[in-house]
C-alpha cells in the first residue's frame, strides 16, 4: 500500500526559504504569486494490507519523527 | 538551581564529562580539548547507539557538528538515537546537560529544551565571533562570568534562529532562562546584533530545573591564548566550580 505524509509549517511560524522562493518566482516574472510556504513530502510504501492499521502506522511515524509539531503541520494520505 | 555554600577548601573534584558522538558530528574533539584543559580530566566518548552513560558522569556534553547530516531537520534523528534515553534520565535526575549548536538543536527535538532552531533570517551560514551578554550569574552554566558581562565567542550555523510560540517565549524571559543574547560589544541588545533573527535575541536557554543548558554559539573555541580570545573558558570553569561545591 503506498501513503504520503505532507508536513507543512504552522500559520505565523516564519519560513525564509519560503520567502526567498517567492522572491525568485517575482523575479522570474511569474505572474500572480501571492505568497509561498515551503513544505516536505513523504512517499512511504507500506507492508500490509490493513487501512485502519497504515494510518496508525504513518501517525505515529509523523509524530515521532517526520514532523516537529512545536512548529509543523502534517497530512496522512493512503493513495492504496 | 540552587547550590550548597562551600567551605570545600582542597583540591576540585574531578569533573567526569561524557561527549556525546553521533555520525556527523566534528566538533567532539574541540569540546573534550577545552574540557580537558580546564577541568584537567579527559572526557569518555559516549557513541549514539550505547544505552547507558559512563558511570558516575557530572556533565554530558552534545557537541557541534551535522549530525545525521542536517537531514530531515538539524537534530532530529540524533535526538531519537538511543543514548539520547540515558541523558533524558539522567537530566531528569538533575545532571548537568550542555548542548552546543547541533547539540542545541539535538536538545530541542529531543523535547529536553523547548521550541527549535529554525534558518537563519537571511539564510546565510553564518560563521564568525559574535557577542554574548551574560544575563545571570547565578546558574551552573555562567557562574564563572559576572551577570550583564559581554564574553565574544565564534558561531558557525545556518539554523541559529530560535523559535517557540508566545507562551513558551514568555516563560523563559519571565522566569530567567534566557542566559545568553546576543549584543553589540557594549552589551546592547537588538536587532543590529541579533545576527540570526532569533526570538528576543535568545543565543541560549536552561530548561525549568536548570540543568540543561543549548547554546548556539562555541564557547569551547575560546578557551587559549593561541585562539586569540579565552571568553569561553568562563562556562567550563564555572562548571568545575559547581560541581566541587554540590560535592
Amino acid at each position: 500500500m503506498k501513503a504520503r505524509v505532507t508536513v507543512t509549517l504552522k500559520t505565523g511560524i516564519l519560513d525564509p526559504q519560503g520567502k526567498a522562493i517567492e522572491g525568485a518566482l517575482k523575479s522570474l516574472g511569474v505572474d500572480g504569486v501571492a505568497s509561498v510556504r515551503q513544505g516536505k513530502v513523504f512517499d512511504i510504501e507500506l507492508a500490509g494490507a490493513d487501512k485502519t492499521k497504515a494510518e496508525a502506522a504513518l501517525k505515529e511515524a509523523a509524530d515521532k519523527l517526520l514532523a516537529n509539531t512545536v512548529i509543523e503541520n502534517y497530512r496522512v494520505e493512503l493513495l492504496g | 538551581m540552587k547550590y550548597r555554600a562551600s567551605r570545600n577548601t582542597g583540591p576540585l573534584k574531578a569533573m567526569k564529562s561524557a561527549i556525546l558522538v553521533f555520525p556527523g558530528i566534528n566538533r567532539e574533539r574541540d569540546m573534550a580539548r577545552a574540557l580537558r584543559l580546564i577541568s584537567g580530566h579527559e572526557p569518555v566518548m559516549v557513541w549514539h547507539a550505547e544505552t547507558a552513560l559512563p558511570k558516575g558522569t557530572d556533565l554530558v556534553v552534545v557537541p557541534g557538528g551535522f549530525s545525521y547530516g542536517d537531514y530531515l531537520r538539524c537534530g532530529a534523528i540524533a535526538a531519537r538515537s538511543p543514548v539520547m534515553d540515558a541523558v533524558r534520565d539522567f537530566a531528569g535526575q538533575g545532571g548537568l546537560v550542555l548542548g552546543v549548536c547541533n547539540g542545541f538543536q539535538i536538545l530541542c527535538e529531543s523535547g529536553l529544551l523547548p521550541g527549535i532552531l529554525m534558518r537563519n533570517d537571511r539564510l546565510k551560514f553564518i560563521c564568525k565571533d559574535v557577542h554574548l551578554r551574560v544575563e545571570r550569574s547565578d546558574t551552573p552554566f555562567t557562574r564563572g562570568y559576572n551577570a550583564g558581562q559581554v564574553i565574544r565567542v565564534p558561531v558557525a550555523h545556518g539554523e541559529g534562529n530560535y523559535a517557540a510560540d508566545e507562551e513558551t517565549l514568555k516563560r523563559l524571559n519571565g522566569d530567567g532562562r534566557v542566559l545568553y543574547r546576543y549584543c553589540s560589544p557594549d552589551g546592547d541588545v537588538g536587532d543590529t546584533s541579533n545576527i540570526n533573527g532569533a526570538a528576543h535575541s535568545i543565543a541560549g536557554i536552561v530548561n525549568e530545573r536548570g540543568n540543561v543548558l543549548g547554546m548556539m554559539p562555541h564557547p569551547e573555541n575560546h578557551v587559549e591564548d593561541i585562539m586569540g580570545c579565552t571568553d569561553g573558558r568562563g562556562l567550563f570553569a564555572g562548571l568545575v566550580a559547581h560541581l566541587d561545591r554540590a560535592a
